[in-house]
């Protein structure tokens, strides 16, 4: 077996220095009815033949850089710079462990530290963690932080939050039996969430752009919030938007959560992904997730390290601020690589290119007869709303090629009003071929 | 002959200068490096973008027209960079890297080349299902794996992580208890004193409450004071096994059946399945729920703290109540249930709900079956022997000069305690400083937190014969010279040939500095 | 009046008609650097045995009991803002806070200083 260095020579003469004389003798613990189990499964098998196997496999599916291609919603296809791929295959930090050790890890926890500055410039937050799962769990995990910071119990969910986070959120907070209400489907942008919040919330949650594509205004959210003593968490599922719209924090937001995936990260089906985290500085004891921060060394050199970990399960135990064990690590790292190649420059020109994208592909698909764009404002992402079931549509484009985008029955499926609902994403990666393409199959399909 | 003279001398110099302050600050290979954001500036790229062709404005007016502060470096700046960033770094691919309860072992290059297929790496989670099938196959392969490898029922692949893992595994029980009306009732969770503080954490993230279990003196749950503490206010109990004292819980049926009786449910911690793999199915130990750290037992890699990946298995009776979404096989065609409206029209029990966004670490998911195929039956029993056999012969060779805090045999880890530094000045977090001159990464150091000053080593099963013995003979000559007494400063000092020396943590968290501040900014701060 | 100790190392001392709260020497060399100290608001009613505030290190987090019922009528701000002042006078200059008792006969639980070493020197 090629990842087993022992033959059976050393194993011998490793037992005889252990004083057993077979293997079994050391699982001796064992009840032995359970030990040495049958299992159907086959023997090990040579890189040739994994590799035909696991390709076989991959090759039923469609990738996303096979054709047109404009699914979004909460995962973006991105161009990722090939510098990106290369670093985070560097054995030093794809085999590191989490930085316990920091005089031995400070490659590892410099690049944290870099991560936390740009995910808080990005968000307009004074703070960030070093990465939560996804964008989703972090969506959870700021709910129950606006909890115990405010010591409230009600969750507000804006009905432009995407369907699944809004799922993750409930599924975390009724664990705590904290009362979460959800605003209805808002295609528009058009829901009065305002007036929903009273003196038991602890937090409004609203997404921007929304699941639908809307730009939405934070700050008389942000205000009204404020004045009742209670939190905006502020949800951003495609980060690339930052280059082009206002800052949450700009807009008043005291939490922001996003998925970052869209730097350096790849859609891999969902996961992993890495989860942005970010507060005000008053805030820092009460957040989740590791924190990296700056300190020097015994010879007064700048160094890095993990810290204010007294908040974090290892230590606090039952009174830890989450049960968070890691962060997203080498996602992390494919992030920071990938907005340090950007840069300033770099990500408002990318973000350009997005919107220019999406009015483009907007502009096209709205010609059509039986579409109509409901949106307002968008960055670059919009909804459709078709004459026929958008979910058949989007079967019969597949089966020519384009990956249209997202039905809403398959995110909302209990509203009958969200069947012809098509959420469109547009990127840099779409092409005027792709647009065209998209255009002619969509109205194939409705004529 | 003719005589060249000009040459290199070609000869070691006679010199011994050593601790020469260098200029730069740089010593040879290991060269210091600012941060991103002192080097570059707000002007600098390291991508071609073209510029956008016609300049519509759909944003709402809501448009950034502030500076967002981040600089950018050219490929080459930032290829330097990150590469020279790497180099302060230790990794399993350079040497042990013997980390208690972490299980550092080999990452295979192959995972990594498949997960990257475009089939695999470029697929969006919502996609339709006819251009996922492969993906969805992938999934149930993996799960199908899972289950045989644990004799459990059915699992849940979203977790996504080891604690993510737990809180599904615990979400689950306390599902299972409304379904039977006791969840009210039902408050109390038990976990040992030596359990990895995420059980306590999402016990509590839960809404239940925590008491600890005994250990007896072999270091393991004392079953009668276990017994003592179960009650019909018991939801059920947390129990790592192997232990994270790298023991197996002698008595675990005995267990499993008295939290039954009692009606409570049995989560085992599987953060160290990787000692049992191919040999022992958690499912004939009464087992209800365990999370299996694909990155741990399955070795997708642990990329400096994640990301992880941690399905868990379920029992008949937590089944119904598994998360969504979930694969189903139906008429030759995967399907995806992703809602509660979809379970409901399936009737598939009542699901706990949604735990992320959208299927779990699929990167992960890759990796993980490449490594149980190339592996298979046999390489995964063979690999799981061998671990345990590796932490055997180290404890063996170790224990003539250091102490371990139990009679063997272990599983997959050793553990010792500082008795054998009594006296000499030297503690543990010396000890293990000193280990990273001599080339080494430390053991888990000050964990689990019932022997003093825990030195916890798991060697895994990718080190050889000749590299555990080279380990053991240094760790042996540095338990010798901590007794002799003679050089208690050198242990204070370690370690000195790393990137840095030992980092003021105090300070880092009296003053907490979580990110770089441009100069004039801070200055204006203070 | 003397000072008294609980078995959660705090210390307790009588001034005025309030009585002065911290943690023991014992206890702040025990806890090794404090880093972080969380104090409760002037005013706030507490019951005997109540977390009433936390002191962390690096490695440690810690809840203070109170070790009598009462109010508070004042806290030690200067040790928020100094945490290293917990190690430096722990049971003088670095009190925690003061409280006014509802029951000052529950000091009589209470260890005095030879009680409380013994105590220690076994914990």
């Amino acid at each position: 077996m090629r990842y087993l260095p022992h033959n059976e020579a050393e194993r011998q003469a490793m037992l005889k220095a252990v004083g057993v004389s077979d293997i079994d003798a050391l699982f001796s613990d064992v009840p032995k009815e359970a030990l040495n189990a049958d299992f159907n499964l086959p023997d090990h098998k040579g890189e040739m033949e994994v590799e035909r196997s696991l390709g076989a496999m991959a090759a039923k599916n469609r990738a996303a850089g096979a054709g047109p291609f404009f699914i979004g919603a909460g995962a973006y296809k991105h161009h990722i710079p090939a510098t990106v791929d290369h670093i985070i295959q560097r054995s030093e930090f794809l085999t590191a462990y989490t930085p316990y050790q920091p005089e031995i890890a400070q490659g590892t926890l410099q690049y944290l530290f870099e991560f936390q500055t740009q995910v808080a410039a990005l968000t307009g937050m004074e703070v960030a963690n070093a990465s939560m799962y996804d964008g989703s769990t972090g969506c959870g995990e700021a709910a129950l932080m606006a909890r115990r910071i405010t010591k409230r119990g009600k969750v507000l969910l804006s009905g432009g939050l995407h369907p699944h986070y809004g799922a993750v959120t409930r599924t975390n907070l009724e664990l705590v039996n904290a009362k979460v209400v959800q605003s209805p489907m808002d295609v528009d942008a058009s829901e009065d969430i305002i007036s929903q919040i009273d003196d038991d919330t602890a937090c409004v949650v609203v997404q921007t752009p929304d699941v639908f594509g809307n730009v939405r205004d934070l700050t008389p959210i942000a205000e009204a919030a404020h004045a009742k003593g209670a939190l905006l968490v502020a949800v951003v599922t495609e980060v690339v938007s930052l280059g082009a719209l206002k800052s949450p924090g700009e807009m008043g937001a005291d939490i922001v959560v996003g998925e970052g995936q869209s730097l350096g990260n790849g859609l891999n089906f969902g996961g992993p992904y890495v989860g942005l985290f970010a507060t005000r500085q008053k805030y820092i004891r009460q957040m989740p997730g590791r924190l990296c921060g700056e300190t020097t060394d015994a010879e007064g050199k700048r160094g890095f390290v993990l810290t204010l970990s007294t908040r974090e399960q290892h230590i606090r135990r039952d009174k830890a601020t989450s049960n968070i064990c890691t962060n997203s690590g080498l996602c992390t790292l494919a992030f920071t690589i990938h907005m340090t190649l950007l840069g300033e420059a770099g990500l408002r020109k990318l973000a350009l290119l997005n919107h220019e994208a999406a009015c483009r592909t907007a502009d096209a698909l709205a010609k059509i007869d039986g579409v109509e764009l409901l949106n307002k404002s968008y960055f670059n992402e919009f909804t459709l709303r078709l004459s026929k079931d958008a979910s058949e549509v989007v079967e019969k484009l597949a089966e020519g090629g384009v990956l249209a985008g997202v039905p809403g029955a398959r995110l909302l499926p209990h509203r009958k009003d969200a069947r012809n609902l098509l959420i469109v994403a547009a990127t840099e990666c779409v092409t005027d071929e792709d647009i065209e393409m998209f255009s002619s199959k969509l109205s194939e399909a409705l004529s | 002959m003719t005589m060249n003279n000009q040459g290199r001398p070609t000869k070691a110099s006679d010199a011994m200068e050593t601790n020469v302050n260098t200029f730069t600050g740089n010593k040879a290979l290991m060269i210091e490096e600012a941060l991103s954001f002192e080097v570059g500036d707000l002007s600098g790229s390291g991508v071609d973008l073209p510029e956008a062709k016609n300049k519509t404005n759909r944003l709402g007016g809501l448009e950034r027209n502030t500076d967002i502060g981040l600089p950018g470096l050219s490929e080459p700046e930032a290829m330097r960079h990150f590469v020279r960033l790497s180099q302060k770094n230790y990794a399993i691919d350079m040497g042990p890297f013997p980390l208690g309860s972490c299980t550092m072992k080999h990452n295979p290059r192959l995972n990594e080349k498949v997960a990257r297929l475009p089939g695999f790496a470029d697929l969006h989670p919502l996609a339709p299902e006819s251009a996922a099938q492969g993906a969805l196959e992938l999934i149930d392969t993996l799960a199908f794996w899972l289950k045989e490898l644990t004799g459990m029922p059915a699992v849940a692949m979203s977790p996504k992580a080891g604690a993510h893992g737990e809180l599904c595994g615990m979400m689950a029980i306390k599902a299972a208890l409304e379904a039977r009306g006791e969840a009210d009732k039902r408050v109390r969770v038990l976990a040992p004193e030596s359990a990895h503080g995420t059980n306590p954490a999402t016990a509590v993230q839960c809404g239940f409450k925590v008491e600890a279990i005994p250990g007896d003196k072999t270091g393991r749950v004392d079953l009668e004071a276990l017994k003592a503490k179960l009650g019909d206010d018991v939801a059920g109990i947390m129990v790592t096994n192997p232990n994270t004292c790298g023991l197996f819980e002698r008595d675990i049926r005995a267990i499993a059946d008295a939290v039954h009786e009692a009606g409570g449910y049995f989560y085992c911690d599987g953060a160290n399945f990787n000692a049992i793999a191919g040999k022992v199915k958690p499912g004939d130990l009464g087992v209800d729920a365990m999370h299996i750290n694909l990155h741990k037992t399955f070795s997708t890699p642990h990329g400096g703290g994640g990301p992880g990946a941690g399905p868990t298995v379920l029992s008949d009776a937590l089944a119904p109540f598994a998360p969504l979404p979930y694969v189903f096989l139906e008429d030759g065609k995967y399907r995806l249930v992703e809602t509660l409206h979809h379970a409901e029209a399936e009737d598939s029990g009542e699901t706990l709900g949604r735990l992320t966004a959208f299927h779990g670490q699929m990167g992960m998911f890759v990796r993980a079956l490449s490594y149980m195929m190339s592996h298979g039956r046999d390489g995964l029993k063979q690999a799981s022997e061998d671990a345990v056999l590796n932490a055997n012969y180290v404890l063996a060779r170790l224990k003539t000069e250091m102490t371990p805090s139990f009679d063997g045999p272990c599983m997959h880890e050793a553990l010792f305690d500082d008795r054998f530094l009594k006296d000499t000045g030297v503690e543990t977090i010396d000890f293990a400083k000193a280990m990273i001159d001599e080339g080494y990464h430390p053991m888990t150091m000050y964990f689990p937190l019932v022997v003093h000053g825990a030195m916890l080593i798991e060697p895994t099963e990718s080190e050889s014969k000749r590299e555990l013995d080279l380990f053991c003979d240094a760790l042996l000559s540095l338990a010798k010279r901590a007794k002799a007494g003679d050089d208690v400063a050198a242990f204070k000092a370690a370690p000195v040939y790393a990137p840095r020396r030992r980092l003021d943590e105090t300070a880092a968290a009296r003053h907490p500095v979580l990110r770089w501040t441009p100069p004039q900014q801070a200055e204006a701060a203070e | 009046m003397t000072v008294k100790y609980t078995e959660d190392h705090e210390w307790v001392k009588a001034e005025g008609d309030a009585y002065v709260i911290g943690v023991s020497k014992h206890a702040a060399e025990q806890l090794g650097d404090v880093v972080f100290v969380e104090l409760p608001e002037v005013g706030k009613t507490f019951a005997k045995g109540d977390e009433m505030a936390v002191v962390e290190s690096v490695k440690a987090a810690s809840d203070v009991y109170a070790p009598i019922s009462g109010d508070i009528v004042e806290v030690n701000s200067a040790i928020v803002d100094e945490p290293a002042k917990v190690n430096e006078d722990p049971q003088g200059a670095a009190w925690f806070v003061k409280i006014k008792p509802s029951n000052p006969s529950e000091l009589d639980a209470l260890m005095d200083e030879g009680a409380y070493k013994d105590f220690a020197g076994n914990s």
